[in-house]
């Protein structure tokens, strides 16, 4: 007896063969190599975090040793709320276990998706462009946090922050380590997902990165919170500016937006530190002989 | 191999390899897959990740539609096919997230892209469809190649001038430090980094290859 290869039965038997085998091979194929695709994921995100602080043993950290030097130096991991108060800390002696169901109930800062809370972010800033108490309020019961992860180096202390915005096509994010004084910026990393090749992506370029290096966020005589902003390319800037990048005009104004609104809630949690006097004296912050910038009269005013 | 008579190479199996590279080039003469050359040639080694990964889809799927060409239903044979390409396309792209993660991440949806690239849906259907596995997979390694090849030639000059690198070593010195060309005043060229400069590109090698092989000029 032969097949009938034209009949109803047999298109529909062999297609059904056919999904069943497919979907099986990539079933388990995806769950196969899952755990070492969440590695490389996790150990980028590290590396990010090593290469903010902007130190030289950190600097040119690969992505496969990032996961293993990362608890040497990251000592804390704490997650802000939006007033800059502390809803959960854990130390280098807790695991990094997988990320929560709901991002509310996470409570380790290193699995917080600032992503992902931006796309929140953006409907409650369209529902209340005024900002005011009722934003902030949404703010709170959306559960919006902010992840700082405090590093130490011989005897310093570094603030790592991190962030999410809007380039021009698609997300940016990045990561700002503070020095000890909490205004001033020891380096940043930023990353893209799809700004356009050689204008925007230039974004995660040492060129554009280490402009920030030595730049503070708060004013040096009253001490208020004061934004860092991305001008123009060419001329002079103060230690409140940077160079944008020329072409990628919305690119520079997504992070100059991202770094603001987020920089912000970060100021609010440095600032009570300084007023609880957790921040060492001046004389105690280190000379970064390397990289031109003006401390002393910084920290002078900040006191 | 005892059904065949041929040799494995015969000089019928060597113009399958040969052909798309210039005589049939599927980029340059069948004007398919255009739209992932001009998209992911703004670096060397993202073009020689994107040609080796369309290549093992085109061969393997060549292998496997050939081989069931005979099981195939007619009525829904796009539907097969386009379920086994889909199938390759996802291995290869799980595979290059779990080994090369820089790569995949630049590469990004273009590998997923893969699936609508019109070289592979063309190669199933036009020969795996009606020829034996043997001369199936040289197609498919003779097509890979073709487009491989224009991948590869475009971003050696996309690279070269867009951002004065090779594969990712400084060529024409560092332009942040001002050495090398760029001490004498050399400037990268912007428009080279954009999908604009490949459809140049490809232009000009479609020129150089027609002046070269008079055969591939239509009489009118």
């Amino acid at each position: 007896m032969s097949i009938n290869k034209e009949g109803n039965a047999y298109t529909m038997t062999f297609a059904i063969i056919m999904v069943v085998v497919v979907g099986g091979l990539l079933a388990y194929i995806a769950s196969t190599l899952k755990p070492i695709q969440q590695a490389n994921v996790k150990n980028e995100k590290m590396q990010n975090i090593l290469q903010a602080i902007g130190l030289e043993e950190t600097n040119g950290v690969s992505r496969e040793d990032a996961g293993k030097v990362f608890n040497d130096y990251i000592t804390k991991r704490i997650i802000l709320d939006y007033d800059g108060n502390i809803i959960s800390e854990l130390t280098n002696q807790d695991e990094i276990k997988g990320s929560a169901k709901k991002l509310k109930d996470e409570k380790d800062a290193f699995n917080l998706d600032v992503r992902k809370y931006y796309n929140t972010l953006t409907g409650l800033m369209k529902k209340y462009p005024e900002g005011g108490t009722e934003y902030e309020d949404a703010l709170k019961s959306e559960g919006i946090a902010y992840p700082l992860f405090v590093a130490e180096n011989e005897g310093e202390t570094f603030y790592v922050t991190y962030f999410s915005g809007k380039g021009l096509w698609d997300d940016i994010w990045g990561y700002a380590a503070f020095r000890a004084d909490g205004t001033t910026i020891n380096g940043t990393v930023f990353d893209h997902k799809g700004e356009t090749p050689g204008l925007g992506s230039k974004i995660t370029e040492d060129l554009f990165q280490n402009q920030f290096i030595g730049k503070i966020i708060t004013d040096e005589n009253s001490g208020e919170y004061k934004p860092i902003k991305v001008e123009k390319p060419g001329g002079d800037y103060n230690k409140h500016q940077v160079a944008g990048l020329s072409g990628a005009t919305f690119t520079a104004v997504g992070v100059d937006e991202m770094m603001n609104r987020s920089l912000a809630v970060y100021n609010k949690y440095f600032a009570t530190l300084k007023s609880t006097s957790v921040l060492p004296m001046t004389d105690s912050v280190p000379a970064m002989d390397s990289i031109p910038m003006v401390v002393d009269s910084t920290l002078l005013a900040t006191k | 191999m005892s059904e065949t008579k041929e040799p494995l190479f015969s000089k019928k199996n060597k113009k399958l390899i040969s052909d798309p590279l210039n005589l049939n080039n599927p980029v340059t003469i069948q004007v398919l897959g255009i739209c992932s050359a001009l998209a992911v040639t703004v670096q060397m080694d993202n073009a020689i990740v994107m040609s080796i990964a369309v290549l093992f889809v085109l061969v393997m799927g060549n292998l496997i539609v050939s081989l069931m060409r005979n099981l195939i239903p007619s009525k829904i044979k796009i539907i097969v096919q386009l379920v086994i390409v889909a199938a390759l396309v996802i291995i290869v792209d799980q595979v290059l997230k779990a080994f090369v993660y820089d790569v995949s991440k630049s590469l990004s949806v273009f590998v997923g892209l893969i699936i609508t690239n019109c070289i592979i849906m063309g190669r199933l259907e036009a020969f795996a469809l009606g020829n034996k596995p043997w001369a199936s997979i040289l197609d498919g390694v003779g097509n890979g190649l073709g487009y491989g090849l224009i991948l590869v030639v475009v971003a050696f000059f996309k690279e070269l001038f867009g951002s004065g690198k090779l594969l990712g070593f400084e060529i024409f010195g560092n332009s942040v430090e001002q050495t090398g060309l760029y001490a004498i005043g050399y400037e990268d060229n912007g428009l080279m980094l954009l999908p604009p400069s490949s459809l140049i590109l490809v232009a000009l090698y479609i020129w150089i290859q027609k002046k070269r092989t008079p055969s591939l000029i239509d009489d009118h």
